[in-house]
């Protein structure tokens, strides 16, 4: 009975995402472009499909993934556990202790981005427009590097307490210079995949890791320092992206070389 | 009916797959880093389970419904040749997506809070609402006219980066004159306003008006606009968070 409960109240949440957008794309279809929708019946079973597969994804996360990410990210951020070989707790923290948080933050910024489905979504579509030069595994693997380097760098910023603004202009500098020198064809792709990576799956188990390690550390408060992972989320997929496509190029271009040198 | 059975079993099969990697960090690091039993087993087996039945009907949704619908209004668009409906359309779709993002409204009430404790705003319910409420409605406006501008930039052909860059330009400039405490949910905001039902429509809609009108290259052309929605809201909150 509560977990029809907890069903019926997911499907409600997720149809309150749905409307407004079944709204808008009917209403102009109906109302400016005035033509009936191509396969109207397919796409309706499509946009049901969608409802299903949201309700039952969200309650499947709630019910499994996030109580077990949430309770991990706090045993590991735990005082107790990061000294367990000490006597006592030092009052000084050192970044180094915290090992086994940075690897953490890398292992689930990693996987949780392979299961996105917006990631997915934009890999498929990727895939399909550039006739297979880029692969849906491909993009996703690049951007869950960039996911998992972007969140364990968040994790040490807030250990160690500096400020975030210092990395997201450094990011943004290295994302400029990278965008003067990658292929074209991928700049769009890697901004929008950014975007993409923080969203169903990565934002609570991310933000319960940032919340569990500002309300640990000394000094750190959670209001001023929880924020801010999603941020090194979102940024470091771009540059990461833009480097796989950099060195798919210059890989491309150096065995050209060697070609033609053999050929001579 | 045997042939749809097939494709989902496929599609299954592959959730599985990227499941795979989430199941196999929780127990390495329970098991052998925390050396913590597994709590309540069989409910996380079931919700696993779960989340596999929801990738799959959600991917298969996707291809069958918001994919097309997407892209053929893309095409129906571009024949039409109506800049203004189309412009229209494209706010409409960034904003009414945005407002209602769950996401999105637990970041604001967050926000509230946090402006609450830091003294911007009084520590009461209505005051702490409003703030939320404005901060929603300041997201949405700012993901709906990223969608304008990105569909703007698909029609004129104008490149990304430049955009992009003046973006970041601006995020630059306001994180020196906004207020601190505004700054990591700002940043934050870009991240979360991009929902799993926005981003493929989004993604069609900008490929398909790409490969429909000539000279663009749905390549170059067609991907952006998400980047763009992710952009705007850190600048449009921290003038908000400016605002008080």
């Amino acid at each position: 009975m509560d977990f029809l409960l907890t069903l019926a109240n997911g499907l409600l949440t997720t149809l309150k995402d749905v409307v407004p957008i079944a709204v808008i794309i009917f209403g102009f279809q109906l109302l400016v472009i005035r033509k009936p929708i191509p396969n109207l019946k397919k796409v309706l079973f499509g946009f049901f499909y969608v409802l299903i597969g949201l309700v039952l994804f969200l309650q499947g996360l709630e019910q499994a993934l996030f109580p077990i990410g949430k309770l991990m990210a706090a045993q590991l951020t735990d005082p107790a556990f990061i000294y367990a070989g000490f006597a006592t707790i030092p009052d000084v923290i050192h970044w180094g202790d915290y090992m086994w948080v940075y690897i953490f933050a890398a292992a689930i910024g990693f996987s949780t981005t392979i299961a996105e489905p917006s990631l997915l979504a934009v890999a498929i579509k990727a895939e399909e427009v550039s006739g297979g030069a880029i692969s849906v595994w491909g993009l996703r693997i690049a951007v869950a590097i960039g996911v998992a380097v972007g969140i364990s760098l968040g994790t040490f910023r807030i250990i160690t307490g500096t400020p975030l603004h210092y990395y997201i202009m450094t990011g943004y500098v290295i994302v400029i210079i990278q965008t003067f020198y990658a292929p074209k064809l991928i700049i769009a792709l890697a901004y929008d995949s950014g975007g993409v990576t923080t969203s169903t799956v990565t934002v609570p188990l991310v933000a319960a890791l940032g919340l569990g390690l500002a309300s640990t550390v000394p000094g750190r408060s959670p209001l001023l320092d929880g924020f801010g992972l999603i941020a090194f989320a979102s940024l470091f997929p771009i540059v990461c992206v833009m480097a796989y496509a950099q060195l798919s190029e210059w890989r491309e271009s150096s065995r050209k070389n060697k070609d033609s040198e053999e050929e001579q | 009916m045997k042939a749809q059975f097939s494709i989902f079993l496929g599609y299954f099969l592959n959730s599985a797959r990227d499941l795979a990697s989430i199941i196999a960090v929780i127990a390495f690091f329970q098991l052998v880093v925390l050396q913590q039993p597994i709590p309540n087993l069989g409910e996380i087996l079931g919700g696993v389970l779960l989340v596999m039945l929801g990738l799959t009907f959600f991917i298969r949704g996707l291809e069958m419904g918001l994919f097309p619908i997407g892209e053929s209004m893309a095409y129906a668009f571009a024949r039409k040749g109506s800049v203004f409906w189309l412009l229209l359309f494209a706010f409409c779709l960034g904003f009414g997506t945005t407002v209602a993002e769950p996401a999105l409204i637990a970041v604001a009430q967050e926000a509230a809070s946090v402006a609450a404790i830091g003294g911007v705003i009084e520590h009461t319910d209505t005051a702490m609402n409003s703030y939320a409420t404005g901060l929603r409605y300041t997201v949405a406006i700012s993901v709906g006219f990223a969608i304008l501008i990105g569909v703007l930039r698909i029609l004129k052909g104008w490149p990304i980066h430049y955009l992009i860059i003046s973006g970041y330009t601006g995020v630059v400039l306001m994180t020196m004159i906004a207020p601190a405490e505004i700054i990591g949910i700002a940043y934050d905001s870009g991240g979360v306003t991009t929902s799993t039902i926005t981003v493929p429509l989004v993604t069609a809609l900008g490929v398909g008006l790409a490969s429909s009108i000539k000279g663009r290259n749905p390549m170059v052309d067609g991907f952006g606009l998400i980047a763009l929605a992710s952009l705007t809201p850190m600048i449009f909150v921290m003038a908000y968070g400016m605002t008080f």
